[in-house]
């Protein structure tokens, strides 16, 4: 059996990857055998660690060394002076906000206050070996439930854990498998959605890519509990290495004789399959899901029938999300209580949450339900880049809306988001700054779902489309009094009479900018000003005479001639020719060029 | 795959080959590796030590480097940091005393104390 006295863990997560980290892969393996330590040191490709920021990343074990931003050139020096001398390479470990720098991972900042459970193998396994998975007492929930459990005790430990649907919507999960559990039918399905659409969303692609087999596992225990020996993973096809990875998973798992027939010798049958989706926004919604995979067009159907009762192919169905799937399996191995006593009353566990946008530690975190936004943004997130202000965090993507400053510290469960107008989502979290425009954010996520609408009902197809029209005239400086009330009264009527979850929700990020930021609506259309300076049409570029020097960058710049001046005298723009680029502001050393 | 025993035996065999990647709160044997350490002989004491750990199924010990101890001219080096006790460090140590430390210090928690720093120079003065 060959130990390897030291691991070499490199991140495969998309993020990585897209910044060379196979190249990296490639050179540790070179030079670890240059070396001689080929017998000694391994290298392993793992799933995402979370804190993308600071990719590529690199951890060594034992010492537990987290070494950020790696580069090609840089593993010789690794390999050379940690691995075979011992000696850490100081500068290139991760030093976030902290002054000193930190040796291990489980100090620093930003994994101090997670909670591990649905990424608790990401990073850590190898997602393309099954034994390491099973190492880490994987497929032990699905051996226990097949051999100790019955069917309903199964459901009933789910039900006690408190498990709610982590795809956005928060339905217990252990309510829907008894709904269908509950049908008489010859067959029934498990569907897992992965068809992860939010703009900047990514916490579905790094748990397949990290842990795939948590997912088949679950999937299996989900069929036992519901009577179902069938399942689909409904996966886009924009993530090629989950997709890999799945398949992968897949066939090792057939191997192993964990999918097939006669798991665990128990007579009990249960096999997976992938489908993957074209891309349409729409598909995540599950009746529409549903409809793809028969091969139908992605459309969704009013409810009831729910899919519990007539789901695909008109066979009674469960559809749960990927990060739901990922803590059932530590729900049965560690019991409902250990689930339950984490989190608020009404939202138990975890939550997994991408965050993006204005904050220092872009990334993947998991965090017990109650954590406050503060406590994300500031110890976890490492706060706003450019000490700038923080302004708004947005939650659920397009379904969505946008958290002020004013509630910074409402603890993150379901119920609390639903009352002050945003919603949990299915874990998108853009931090935005001073310098984002409310007003456009807006336009932007209604841009997204006027697009991604499917069009099959009116108040959706339609409705959406004319809020969209109002907003464009508003940032645009052409808003008319009374706009703001329009948007209010369509937002309302399209929640209340659109026909999938997408409709009832695409109002939210502009209702719940009306409701916290009226007055830069006002200012949009009333004073024809973007507070923010952001809205082209509503600022203009100004040289402040007492600082310009005459120094000609700007005028070099501007690729429209509107800059013009005699050396070492203050230089003038032409508002008529200027097409507000902001090519003169970067080039500007003395700060001489303001957006009013 | 047929039943939970077999499930374990797989579990077992690759934790052997994983588990320093969980969090240890167990011994902690480190080698000093700097080039000084290197050139005395370091490496096979190293691997002496890995081995001998593995094949113990000693899974809450972890061996790693360090860079130079200090003490040069007694390399190879090795110190045993175990939780709530003093750390021991041997001196001179080759691949054929690792079989008696892992033994008797790691296993049986007694320090072989004719390897240690304090017996050599005490009795090479």
């Amino acid at each position: 059996m060959d130990i390897f006295r030291s691991h070499v863990l490199v991140c495969g997560g998309t993020g990585c990857t897209s910044s060379d980290s196979p190249k990296i892969i490639d050179k540790f393996n070179e030079e670890v055998s240059k070396a001689g330590l080929d017998k000694e040191v391994k290298v392993v490709r793992t799933g995402c660690f979370g804190l993308c920021e600071a990719g590529p990343v690199v951890i060594v074990y034992p010492e537990g060394s987290f070494y950020s931003h790696v580069k090609v050139s840089d593993v010789p020096e690794i390999v050379s002076e940690h691995l075979l001398k011992g000696r850490i390479v100081q500068r290139l470990l991760y030093q976030g906000d902290q002054k000193d720098v930190e040796m291990s991972l489980d100090n620093i900042g930003f994994y101090k206050k997670q909670k591990r459970v649905a990424l608790r193998n990401c990073g850590v396994i190898d997602p393309e070996r099954i034994e390491e998975y099973i190492a880490f007492d994987g497929y032990k929930a699905l051996g226990t439930c097949l051999t100790e459990y019955t069917p309903q005790q199964v459901i009933d430990i789910i039900k006690e854990s408190g498990l709610r649907g982590r795809g956005g919507g928060g339905f217990p999960t252990g309510l829907k498998w008894q709904f269908c559990a509950n049908e008489k039918n010859d067959q029934k399905y498990v569907i897992c959605n992965a068809d992860e659409g939010d703009p900047g969303a990514f916490m579905d692609r790094s748990v397949l890519e990290g842990d795939p087999h948590a997912v088949l596992e679950a999937m299996a225990i989900a069929g036992y509990a519901i009577g179902a020996n069938m399942g689909y993973i409904y996966v886009r096809a924009e993530y090629p290495i989950a997709v890999k990875r799945l398949e992968i998973a897949i066939d090792q798992a057939r191997e192993a004789g964990l999918l097939g027939k006669d798991i665990f010798g128990t007579g009990f049958e249960f096999d997976i399959d992938i489908r993957l989706g074209a891309g349409a926004f729409v598909c995540g919604e599950e009746m529409a899901l549903i409809a793809s995979i028969e091969g139908h067009r992605g459309e969704p159907t009013p409810k009831p029938p729910f899919p519990a009762q007539k789901g695909l192919f008109g066979k009674p169905t469960i559809i749960n999300n990927v990060e739901t799937f990922a803590n059932v399996p530590q729900i049965i191995l560690n019991g409902s209580e250990w689930f339950s006593s984490m989190g608020t009353e009404k939202s138990n566990g975890t939550k997994v949450f991408a965050l993006g946008g204005k904050i220092n530690n872009t990334g993947l975190v998991e965090i017990p339900m109650g954590t406050t936004l503060r406590e994300i943004i500031y110890e976890i997130g490492g706060g706003i880049p450019g000490g700038k202000e923080f302004k708004a965090a947005q939650t659920g993507g397009p379904s969505g809306g946008c958290i002020p400053a004013s509630h910074l510290d409402t603890p993150i469960d379901y119920d609390s988001l639903t009352a002050i107008g945003s919603m949990m989502g299915s874990g998108g979290l853009i931090v935005m700054d001073e310098d984002n425009c409310m007003v456009d954010v807006a336009r932007f996520f209604l841009d997204f779902t006027v697009d991604e609408s499917c069009g099959k009902c009116p108040p959706c197809r339609i409705g959406t489309k004319r809020m969209l029209d109002i907003l464009e005239r508003i940032v645009a400086g052409q808003g008319q009094d009374g706009d703001i009330e329009k948007l209010e009264q369509l937002g309302e009527n399209i929640k209340n009479a659109a026909l999938c979850g997408l409709g009832k929700t695409a109002p939210n990020p502009v209702l719940s900018t009306i409701k916290y930021f009226r007055d830069e609506y006002e200012a949009h259309i009333y004073d024809k000003k973007c507070p923010a300076g952001h809205c082209k049409a509503l600022l203009n570029y100004v040289i402040d005479k007492s600082k310009c020097i005459g120094c000609s960058a700007c005028a070099k710049v501007c690729p429209t001639g509107a800059i013009t001046g005699k050396i070492k005298e203050p230089f003038e723009i032409d508002q008529s020719k200027c097409i507000k680029c902001g090519a003169c502001i970067t080039k500007c050393k003395f700060g001489a060029i303001e957006k009013k | 795959m047929k039943s939970l025993q077999e499930l374990e035996a797989i579990r077992n065999k690759t934790l052997s080959q994983i588990d320093i990647r969980k969090k240890s709160e167990g011994t902690r044997i480190v080698v000093g590796m700097a080039t000084c350490g290197i050139a005395a002989g370091a490496r096979p004491v190293l691997t002496a030590l890995v081995e001998e750990v593995a094949k113990r199924n000693l899974s809450d010990v972890t061996v790693s480097q360090t860079g130079c101890i200090g003490a040069c001219r007694l390399e190879p080096m090795v110190e045993v940091y175990t939780p709530g006790k003093d750390k021991v460090t041997y001196v001179k140590v080759s691949p054929d005393m690792v079989g008696r430390i892992v033994a008797e210090h790691i296993v049986n928690g007694n320090p072989v104390t004719e390897y240690t720093i304090g017996y050599h120079e005490e009795n090479t003065k």
